[in-house]
């Protein structure tokens, strides 16, 4: 349910935010005042209310679960991203970025095959936990 | 100039956002399983307890300057290539931190998925 939550609220927020940002316009490094300016539009604003959802649910998973399994687990989201950028934005998404993107995707399931949690000295007599059944943390 | 713009705000991105991944995985290993912290304390004390936590705010700062660095280089190119890119490379400068920092064990398995997600990468730089 966390991962999920990571998977939907941040990608729509990163489209959310480039919504806004292609309403800015391109940011100069001389005019670098306009990023803080930046926060306060509509798209921008919605995007930093999505993503600050994603994060709580980051913190959450992090908090029982190893950075190197979180990390590919939420990974996925990036394959929501393109969707939503094709869907969404009208970007060009090409084949070689599909190519691109299958590869990551398959980077991320690589990696997810092998032990989600590195065993710490303190449990490693205990089982690996499963998706959704975390693993009390030691104090 | 552009394209240099892109890369260089891709890794500030990268490194900010790897740093803050682990000072933040260190902070709520610390605090624990914020699940079961919850019914214990309420949700008003695991948020006390993560915002009382300096490790937190020294991810969160972290955290913050790659997501300047994001909208920075968000405006200059494609969401499809800025978010792809920075959280692919992301995941492998992580992938060595965790290994070096939080001691995680990161096997061969775990390095070739990381060299796969570098070519994915290459590609969505194209």
């Amino acid at each position: 349910m966390v991962l999920v939550a990571i998977l939907i609220f941040g990608p729509l927020g990163d489209v959310f935010l480039k919504r806004g940002m292609g309403q800015v316009g391109a940011v100069t490094a001389a005019h670098w005042i306009q990023v803080i300016r930046a926060v306060f539009t509509p798209w921008v604003a919605l995007g930093i209310g999505f993503l600050l959802v994603f994060f709580a649910a980051y913190l959450h998973a992090l908090s029982w679960a190893d950075l190197t399994y979180v990390l590919p687990a939420t990974s996925l989201g990036y394959v929501v991203l393109a969707l939503l950028s094709t869907y969404m934005l009208h970007e060009q998404v090409d084949l070689t970025r599909w190519l691109g993107i299958l590869l990551v995707s398959l980077a991320v399931g690589f990696v997810t095959r092998g032990p989600e949690v590195t065993p710490r000295k303190q449990r490693e007599a205990r089982p690996e936990p499963a998706l959704g059944a975390p693993v009390r943390s030691e104090p | 100039m552009r394209t240099l713009y892109t890369w260089v705000g891709i890794a500030a991105v990268v490194l900010f956002s790897s740093a803050g991944d682990v000072l933040l995985s260190r902070a709520m290993k610390k605090i624990g399983d914020v699940g079961q912290l919850r019914r214990q304390i309420g949700i008003f004390g695991v948020v006390g307890r993560i915002l009382t936590s300096p490790v937190f705010f020294s991810g969160l700062a972290c955290m913050a300057l790659a997501f300047f660095s994001l909208l920075l280089a968000l405006s200059w190119a494609d969401v499809s290539l800025v978010a792809p890119a920075s959280a692919s490379l992301t995941f492998v400068t992580s992938a060595i931190a965790a290994k070096f920092l939080l001691h995680e064990n990161v096997d061969r398995r775990r390095w070739l998925a990381a060299l796969l997600a570098c070519a994915g990468v290459a590609l969505l730089a194209r």
